[in-house]
């Protein structure tokens, strides 16, 4: 038991619990703002950007592929913004132009490149592949006070552990005025703080969040993770405090339940084969929000 | 190749699915034009993407009892009946939650296309080979359909569009007025309910052909299209059914002609060019539009303060305003007015000095409002009431 889970399932669920986490952190601001579903925009143009990426470079590797797909979502946010003002769109449906025409834009691109060598398609872009990131040089617990073996650690981990790091460190220094912009703009503005500034400052945060997430787990949990923590977290409270803490228990309780559901479920039910870590993620937090909703001590209208 | 696709000759099943999916287009753009005057678009992302737990269920239980799995109005029941379900926690989780809807439709999204996903995982395991074809309802795809599959699109398409065009009315008036609606006796509610019952229904039937990701756009992007060409309800569901259309059938036909060119991004890239040029050259809502009146209000504000400065002998210093008189022929290089440049000023000194009139005078200071440093006092008063201004100026002399 120690080797096979510090081994193969350690990693993963502990990457797939810091991408829950980043998600969740700027979703809770996301959600007070109304703007839940640019995670669901996001997690869709990521694609183009990706695919474009690789097609100037010729090779998959994170760092242009990360670059392109900030890139993607940066001139998503643009073209939106865009249509919204010349056009006079309503903000929703000019998402809805945008997010669904660049993901278009992607599919048929890969479709038309040579991508066959390369491990490169639609749905390991939509539900990523979480239980591939494994830790081969691992030989049980022991291995994780091993310098040499840790290093051989997934470098997906490292990665998202820093922009986790990253988020929590920008939530925590602008606390204050990222909470004044969310709940009163007005008043925030009257304090003389920047509330267009920091509106972007929480959409690039969630962005940040959203495309590393997405190169390590799929955009599925990072869509879900977005909403349905700080969801739930919404039916348990009223201080935002608390409500960002409730949400970080429940994204990582979505994590790591659904990570276990995920790739021992099907085998205490007596069949042989795992089903997807991402979809099982998903599930289980919408199974969380959908608990906190029918019980939840806040979930009426105020 | 192309032309041949367009004109339906590359094989009875091809011309099927693009006639079906023409038919398709246009109720999906119909009523996402209704869908969109009622503010609603993202609701249907919600619905599309709930499809998929249904789809993988309906799969397994059909091949659980003995039948073909992939018998596609099984799988579109199933489909229909989790988007349902779907849609109906949407509506409760705003009602009863605090909720914004925004989160409700995140939440069902995310949640139902997960469960989708690991259902799908199940049924990948199954047996072998059997299964092969359902991820095809994600991205759509028409190769190798089989023509009972292809009578089925064409038929759902059109059964849509019936639909569509029997609840035309009462649709038209939720979505023009509410409460215009309601007087005339029509539910709200009940319309609403109907709306969204079309939307599931596009969705079912659009699933196999654009897939579940990007049908969304077809009941969102010719409905924004649509709307910059004009300000009637009606027109607009008409024009973005037409729009719809074009791309369901445009997209149908161009990806039969290639294997690597998949039916879904086809149609919703061919609805978004649609929309990119009714951004651009819409009148009055277009970008071009709104540039060239900009563009007219400009050298109206310029002229104007340009030839009052020549008025009082000033010089202009404004290099843009120099420029428009120049071209204008108002001014010679040197900055001195011209024959036709002394004419216009006399004519704008007299408009100034008519409105500081009007504004002193007793009768007719009320029209001193409309007075915003741009409509010539003649445009505002009859020619009467201009005589007796008149008068009132004779004895100032230059000003």
């Amino acid at each position: 038991m120690g080797f096979e889970f510090v081994a193969l399932s350690l990693p993963p669920m502990v990457i797939g619990t810091l991408a829950a986490i980043a998600c969740a952190l700027p979703g809770n601001f996301l959600l007070l703002r109304r703007q839940s579903l640019i995670g669901d925009a996001i997690s869709h143009v990521v694609l183009p950007g990706i695919v474009v990426a690789f097609l100037l470079t010729g090779v998959i590797s994170t760092l242009p592929m990360m670059l392109g797909a900030a890139g993607a979502a940066l001139v998503a946010v643009l073209a939106i913004e865009a249509i919204r003002r010349f056009g006079r769109v309503e903000p929703g449906a000019a998402m809805g132009v945008v997010f669904t025409a660049m993901f278009a834009g992607g599919v048929l691109l890969l479709e038309q490149s040579d991508t066959s060598s390369v491990h490169l398609d639609v749905e390991h872009a939509l539900y990523g592949n979480l239980e591939s990131l494994i830790w081969l040089d691992a030989v049980g617990w022991a291995s994780l006070v091993d310098p040499s073996a840790l290093s051989l650690l997934p470098p997906e981990l490292f990665r998202m552990a820093g922009v986790t790091v990253l988020v929590a460190a920008v939530v925590a220094l602008f606390w204050r005025p990222f909470v004044l912009a969310t709940f009163d703009e007005g008043f925030a503005r009257s304090l003389g703080l920047p509330t267009g500034l920091i509106g972007l400052a929480i959409a690039t945060l969630a962005a940040l969040a959203a495309v590393a997430a997405f190169d390590a787990v799929g955009s599925i949990i990072v869509i879900a993770m977005f909403i349905c923590p700080p969801a739930a977290a919404r039916m348990m409270t009223d201080r935002l405090g608390a409500q960002v803490a409730w949400s970080l228990g429940f994204a990582t309780l979505s994590a790591v339940l659904g990570y276990v559901m995920a790739g021992y479920g099907p085998l205490w039910l007596g069949r042989t084969d795992a089903v997807s870590a991402a979809g099982m993620i998903a599930t289980v937090s919408g199974a969380v929000l959908l608990l906190a909703t029918l019980l939840g001590p806040h979930r009426k209208h105020p | 190749m192309i032309w041949q696709a367009l004109t339906l000759q590359l094989g009875y099943n091809a011309a099927l699915v693009a006639l079906g999916s023409a038919a398709l287009g246009i109720a999906a753009g119909a009523v996402g034009g209704f869908l969109y005057l009622r503010k609603r678009s993202l609701v249907s992302d919600a619905i599309s993407h709930a499809t998929l737990p249904g789809l993988a269920l309906a799969f397994m239980v059909m091949v659980a009892l003995g039948g073909e799995g992939r018998f596609l109005p099984g799988l579109m029941l199933g489909s229909a009946l989790s988007a349902g379900i779907g849609l109906w926690l949407v509506g409760r989780m705003t009602a009863r939650t605090r909720l914004p809807q925004d989160a409700a439709i995140g939440a069902i999204l995310s949640t139902f296309f997960g469960a989708g996903i690991v259902l799908l995982t199940i049924v990948q395991t199954m047996q072998a080979g059997r299964q092969a074809g359902l991820e095809g309802f994600l991205l759509g795809s028409t190769a190798g359909m089989l023509r009972a599959d292809a009578l089925i699109i064409a038929a759902g398409g059109a059964a849509v569009l019936a639909a569509v065009l029997a609840l035309r009315r009462p649709l038209l008036m939720v979505a023009f007025d509410e409460g215009y609606a309601q007087v005339n006796g029509i539910g709200v509610a009940r319309m609403d309910a109907a709306l969204m019952a079309l939307v599931l229904a596009v969705t079912v039937v659009g699933l196999k052909i654009v897939g579940l990701i990007l049908i969304v756009a077809l009941l969102i992007i010719p409905a924004v299209a649509a709307r910059f060409w004009s300000e009637r309800a009606l027109h607009v569901v008409m024009l973005s059914g037409l729009f719809g259309g074009l791309a369901g059938y445009g997209g149908a036909a161009l990806s039969a002609t290639a294997p690597a060119l998949p039916t879904g991004p086809i149609v919703v890239l061919l609805g978004f060019a649609l929309f990119a040029v009714s951004l651009l050259v819409a009148p009055s809502r277009g970008l071009l539009a709104a540039a060239l009146r900009h563009r007219r209000l400009q050298s109206r504000v310029h002229l104007r303060q340009g030839l009052l400065a020549l008025s009082r002998g000033e010089p202009v210093y404004e290099a843009m305003t120099r420029r428009m008189l120049r071209r204008a022929g108002l001014t010679r290089p040197d900055g001195q007015p011209t024959e036709a440049g002394r004419a216009e000023t006399a004519r704008i000194r007299l408009d100034e000095a008519r409105w500081q009139a009007l504004r002193r005078s007793d009768t007719l200071t009320d029209l001193s409002s409309r007075d915003d440093g741009l409509t010539l006092i003649d445009s505002v008063l009859t020619a009467d009431q201009l005589a007796a201004l008149d008068t009132t100026l004779a004895p100032r002399g230059a000003t």
